[in-house]
């Protein structure tokens, strides 16, 4: 009876679990092996061609090649800013609430409104940038149009988005922290660069490896920013997997293709999450 | 009790009865449409839609904006495979052969075919037909129609010596000109272009601007072949590429299509080439005397055709499809085409609407409104094939390559034409 009695009780989550998370994945797998069906007709097995089409499908390697770097470039920054920012807003001062606020502003824009209005930061010849870099006499980039400094734009605005999301998180971290502690050391005569990096910081790791998960999802799940702002371009400069997926999905409509896609993201960001969860879990706790 | 019932129910029934009625009456479509020219579009197409349901009392239309054409076709084909697709939409008319294919949409013919249609059908522009009719059937209706156009400032014409009244003929005047517009500080910044053509968003069709003139048609009628690696194809493409990267009279790198008409406002570059769709944009928002001409021309004039169709989708019922097709002649009549092409700049669709006395009278007091028109003789087929978002995207990658420097503009049409063979392989 007990065992039924506590099954009953997980069946709401396990269902909702099945029907959003484990079905469409297994789903998704499976479409991975048909075609793409046309007009109606029902989709031909074709096993790993779709595979094999994305080994030679260039765009996809560049989609790859780009979610890396901007992956590597968003990250370690925008974690490394958060923690400074939620350092400062903690500390007592005048006008923090309007500091914190200031910081959390940019995450609670929409992403699209914030999109435009990067780009007119952008913009050749009249944007903010332009007019900043005109005073010292530097002008003419096109930003967004060219090859070498498109992905470095929008990964300025992930950043920049990103950073006052996690600061949060950093500050309720940091705002747990005993105020004995910070006591202690001062009596012991620690600096405070001391007392940061010896205390304060380990405290922190468990919060680190939760939003750098949430970093890693982000860094893959980036797709708004890059409809508004290049489509991808120039030339595939900006194209990130999930844009990839999104084109090929609903822009070209190879669904079979783009399910295969899918399977590879999934993989890649399962390998990740191992990763943290398996090799840092055992890092983050102060013991 | 039971006459006391009796009596109750009798009322209840004849009302229950002639609400059902009225509901059979009332056909609801749906109407999904796009912007993608500045102004208050979606305003004008309330209205229109207000005025259609007041002169057909049985029919409800819903207008929904959605957004880009690209995205418009995202959400119409998506809602075709989930089994509610909108009953008409506004598509590019270059989307006919991928929505055939998805078996998204119904012929004009087959929804309502008497003398009358046939008469409508033949109203239009045939240089709109070419994107609009394939294999004997009509699957598109003209509607927010356009063609590539220069738009130039007169003050900086004029400022740089030039006549103000005379457009650049042809490649090699604009490529004059623009050097003589274009105006450096004196650490060497650039602080006017002398001319800009946009490159973001569809830069296949503004290099059929570049094409056209060059005498080559970039695929064949029946959508199943490509010519992107021809001499004349490449001829164009390296023109464009050296007015920014040899010459200098154009930013380098890809330059935004939306932001375009902003920077001639600014008078941040003197000529541009845009849509027709903008000219009452430009109209409204130039605060400068401007000048509206055909493209200039190489081995002979030309432009492609562009723009929005009508479509019906197929998934929606009977009543539905007629209403649809009775609305998309609603939208399209002389006088309305009129004021649409009035409102927007989009060219009138047909030549009944240049005639009416409202057209007439425009044309007299703003006469660059007939330019888009008169180019029309000169009009090809935008580009259009099977699997055409991915053939247009091989050629859009290795246009944005060579103008941003990666790739040089033959290596890059051989590998568009390369990438655009292999997608076409299953169609031929």
């Amino acid at each position: 009876m007990k065992p039924l009695h506590g099954w009953l009780l997980l069946l709401p989550a396990v269902a909702l679990l099945a029907l959003f998370t484990h079905w469409p994945i297994v789903a998704t797998v499976w479409d991975s092996f048909f075609a793409t069906p046309k007009g109606g007709r029902p989709a031909p097995f074709v096993g790993l061609e779709n595979y094999a089409v994305m080994v030679a499908d260039e765009v996809f390697w560049k989609s790859l090649w780009n979610n890396l770097w901007f992956a590597l470039g968003t990250i370690p920054i925008s974690i490394a800013l958060a923690l400074a920012m939620a350092l400062w807003v903690n500390s007592a001062m005048r006008g923090r609430t309007w500091l914190r606020m200031a910081f959390f502003t940019p995450t609670i824009l929409p992403m699209i409104a914030v999109a435009n209005i990067w780009i007119f930061f952008y913009t050749p010849q009249y944007g903010l940038l332009e007019q900043i870099t005109g005073l010292f006499g530097v002008s003419g980039r096109n930003w967004l149009g060219s090859e070498s400094t498109a992905l470095a734009c929008v990964m300025v605005v992930a950043i920049w988005k990103e950073a006052g999301f996690f600061m949060i998180f950093y500050l309720a971290a940091l705002q747990q922290i005993p105020p004995s502690l910070a006591e202690a050391a001062a009596i012991e005569g620690a600096p405070r660069g001391y007392y940061l990096r010896r205390v304060v910081l380990p405290l922190l790791m468990p919060t680190t490896l939760f939003v750098m998960v949430n970093a890693v999802i982000n860094a893959v799940r980036m797709v708004d920013h890059i409809v508004v702002m290049t489509r991808g371009g120039p030339n595939n400069a900006t194209s990130l997997l999930l844009y990839h997926v999104y084109q090929v999905g609903f822009v070209f409509w190879d669904t079979g293709y783009a399910a295969a896609l899918t399977v590879v993201l999934l993989v890649v960001l399962g390998c990740v999450a191992i990763g943290q969860f398996v090799f840092l879990d055992r890092k983050v706790h102060y013991q | 009790m039971r006459t006391a019932l009796g009596s109750i129910w009798k009322p209840l029934a004849a009302i229950a009865a002639s609400t059902a009625l009225a509901a059979a009456a009332q056909t609801e479509i749906t109407f999904y449409y796009p912007v993608a020219v500045g102004g208050p579009i979606t305003k004008t197409i309330d209205q229109m839609s207000a005025d259609f349901e007041k002169e057909n009392p049985g029919i409800k239309v819903k207008p929904v904006y959605a957004g880009t054409y690209q995205e418009t076709l995202v959400k119409g084909i998506t809602a075709h495979k989930s089994g509610t697709p909108p009953t008409t939409a506004i598509l590019l008319s270059t989307d006919m052969y991928t929505l055939i294919d998805e078996d998204a949409i119904v012929p004009f013919e087959d929804v309502s075919n008497t003398a009358d249609d046939k008469a409508w059908v033949k109203s239009f522009y045939p240089a709109f037909m070419a994107n609009s009719q394939t294999g004997g059937k009509t699957w598109g209706i003209p509607f927010q129609r356009s063609t590539i156009v220069l738009y130039w400032n007169k003050e900086l014409f004029k400022e740089a010596g030039l006549d103000p009244n005379k457009a650049p003929a042809n490649w090699k005047e604009m490529l004059e000109y623009a050097q003589k517009l274009t105006k450096r500080d004196p650490s060497g910044n650039v602080t006017q272009w002398g001319v800009q053509i946009p490159s973001s968003g569809f830069p296949y069709w503004l290099f059929q601007g570049l094409t056209t003139p060059n005498g080559v048609e970039l695929m064949n009628a029946a959508g199943t072949e490509t010519y992107f690696d021809k001499p004349e194809v490449v001829e164009a493409l390296q023109y464009w590429v050296d007015l920014g990267r040899k010459h200098k009279v154009m930013p380098t790198g890809v330059i935004e299509w939306g932001t375009t008409p902003k920077d001639f406002f600014e008078k941040k570059v003197a000529m541009i080439w845009t849509t027709t769709g903008n000219l009452t944009n430009v109209k409204n928002n130039a605060k400068f005397d401007f000048g509206v001409a055909m493209l200039p021309a190489s081995k002979r004039r030309g432009s492609p055709t562009g723009g929005g169709n009508f479509y019906v989708f197929k998934k929606a019922t009977k009543e539905q499809q007629s209403a649809a097709v009775k609305f998309a002649k609603f939208m399209t009549q002389p006088e309305r085409a009129a004021q649409w092409g009035m409102d927007t700049g989009y060219v009138a669709v047909r030549p009944d609407a240049w005639a009416t006395a409202k057209m007439t009278e425009y044309v007299k007091g703003f006469p660059v409104a007939s330019v888009a028109r008169d180019q029309l003789q000169f009009s090809v087929a935008e580009l259009s094939t099977h699997d055409n978002q991915r053939v247009t995207k091989a050629l859009n990658d290795g246009i944005q390559a060579s103008l941003t420097g990666a790739k040089e503009p033959a290596a890059a049409m051989k590998d568009a034409q390369a990438e655009a063979t292999r997608i076409l392989r299953s169609y031929k």
